[in-house]
């Protein structure tokens, strides 16, 4: 009961300390965007920046002036002013002030009378913007497809011969059960399988719909990647045994050793899900760029001139569908080495534990 | 830089639809599902396991037989080497009892044949023996006369005497 408590406050703890740091950082950089004003023709790192960055609209595209976008309901608390619900298209597009706030490039700002930027006033955006959207949709899915397949195996019983939809599914299942859970977690894997379950197919699914063109980049997202990486901690937090702690505040070295190897082993506990954040970010930010990055050729070329651009067409096409290919394939692999680190990191938190139900 | 920069609204949004998600999939998916492909494979198991046992069973009961087979069959030699046994000896037996029986009726013919034999000479000797005396009386009583009668008078006598 007391190390059960004891395991809860180091928990806490240090998911504060992990989580507070990016937060902070977000508030000392919020200056930056002022000289970012230039108005050039054609922008291709803005243009891939919009492309994989978050917003408060599905830009489809623009004619001229007029933008083709869908508009998202944007929820803003501040303590000074209260909770403010509305539609990002009473922004017009950035040019127009509403109940206290504009949107400046794409950033939503409180501003005073005069329409300046009111550094005074604190906001929390909690706006449903295309990733929120996107993920919303891609997890009704999930949900509506999972269940229709818990329903088949609760009617059909465990006799029948899976079908449709259910034999895509299943043999996934059985993977993630036989190739991730088992061999990392040995006979505690069945009280994990729920957890690294959801997180696969939470990860693939998100994975398979930022493909789809123009929807958003929900996996390359770095807080959507943090957040799955917390949890991830704190479930290889909680799995954690004496025998782990022991290892990493005392390891079995000479004394003079310690010294090195305990904030080595001690740092090593915040790598991990550290690492299962940068990397599930950015392989999927990377895919993205890159796909971007072939199609802006096209436009690069065809801004030098005309025949240059439709001449490079056909390749930056070939290498699109390419990558396009390989992004469907990452888009498992990352989905599986997500989850199947986890399934390592929380193995090895209970290695004690498991030697201990053997002998 | 703005990339690495985790918005807050995200974070919030995705922290509450992964818990909804976990918890929503863990009640109405992943158990049903999980239990079900448990089931299933504990079913094949058994079902394997259980067919294997059939298997040994009939080849011991395919064993049995083939002993039982074999068991009739040299049963089945024996009773008849036994039935052809009983056979011969009862022939042999009736033969050695008609032998002796017919031994046994030829002993007692010949003895028969014997007693008869001897009654009839006692007979004879007790006849011969009476004629005899008879003649002898006779003789004695004509004892007279000549030498030549009584010489003829021996010779009638012994020609009354039939010897039959």
């Amino acid at each position: 009961m007391v190390s059960r408590s004891i395991k809860s406050l180091l928990v806490l703890a240090f998911s504060v300390f992990l989580l507070s740091a990016p937060v902070v950082a977000q508030h000392t950089e919020e200056a930056a965007p002022a000289a970012h004003a230039e108005a050039s023709a054609f922008d291709p790192a803005k243009l891939i920046m919009e492309h994989i960055m978050d917003a408060h609209e599905f830009h489809f595209f623009s004619l001229g002036e007029k933008h083709i976008s869908l508009p998202l309901p944007v929820i803003l608390y501040s303590p000074q002013r209260g909770l403010s619900v509305f539609s990002y298209g009473k922004f017009h597009h950035g040019h127009e002030v509403y109940e206290g706030y504009k949107s400046e490039e794409g950033h939503i700002v409180p501003v005073n009378a005069a329409g300046e930027h009111d550094a005074s006033i604190t906001v929390y955006d909690f706006s449903l913007t295309r990733n929120v959207v996107q993920m919303l949709i891609a997890l009704t899915i999930l949900v509506v497809l999972m269940v229709g397949v818990a329903n088949k195996y609760k009617k059909n019983g465990a006799k029948v011969a899976p079908s449709g939809f259910q034999n895509a599914v299943e043999p996934v299942i059985t993977f993630v059960r036989d190739e991730v859970g088992k061999p990392n977690l040995g006979h505690a894997y069945e009280k994990y399988m729920p957890y690294l379950l959801t997180v696969f197919f939470f990860i693939l699914i998100n994975n398979l719909l930022g493909l789809i063109p123009g929807s958003a980049n929900v996996t390359g997202n770095i807080a959507f990647t943090i957040v799955l990486g917390v949890i991830s901690f704190l479930v290889i937090l909680f799995s954690t045994n004496k025998h782990f702690w022991a290892h990493i505040f005392n390891p079995p070295v000479p004394g003079f050793v310690k010294p090195i190897l305990v904030p080595v082993e001690f740092l090593g506990i915040f790598t991990k899900p550290f690492a299962l954040i940068v990397r599930l970010f950015a392989n999927m930010v990377a895919g993205h760029i890159v796909i971007t990055c072939f199609v802006m050729l096209i436009f690069i070329f065809g801004a030098m001139s005309k025949v240059a651009g439709w001449g490079f067409a056909p390749v930056s096409l070939a290498f699109t569908i390419f990558i396009y290919l390989i992004e469907i394939l990452v888009a498992f692999i990352q989905a599986f080495i997500f989850t199947n680190l986890t399934a390592v990191f929380i193995g090895q938190s209970r290695e004690g534990a498991h030697d201990e139900a053997h002998h | 830089m703005e990339l690495l920069l985790p918005g807050l609204g995200l974070l919030f949004w995705t922290l509450i639809a992964f818990l909804a998600v976990f918890f929503i999939l863990k009640a109405f998916a992943w158990q049903p599902i999980l239990s079900s492909l448990k089931e299933r494979e504990t079913g094949i198991a058994d079902a394997i396991a259980s067919a294997d046992k059939v298997k040994a069973e009939m080849a011991a009961l395919k064993n049995e037989n083939e002993t039982l087979m074999a068991q009739a069959r040299e049963e089945r030699a024996q009773m008849i080497k036994e039935a052809k046994d009983t056979a011969d000896r009862m022939v042999a037996e009736a033969k050695d009892k008609a032998k002796s029986e017919y031994d046994r009726i030829l002993a007692d013919a010949q003895q028969a044949i014997t007693q008869q034999k001897n009654a009839a000479l006692t007979d004879v000797k007790n006849q011969v023996g009476a004629l005899v005396i008879e003649v002898a009386e006779k003789v004695l009583s004509r004892e007279l006369a000549n030498k030549t009668e009584q010489e003829n008078y021996i010779k009638s006598l012994a020609d009354t005497v039939k010897l039959n």
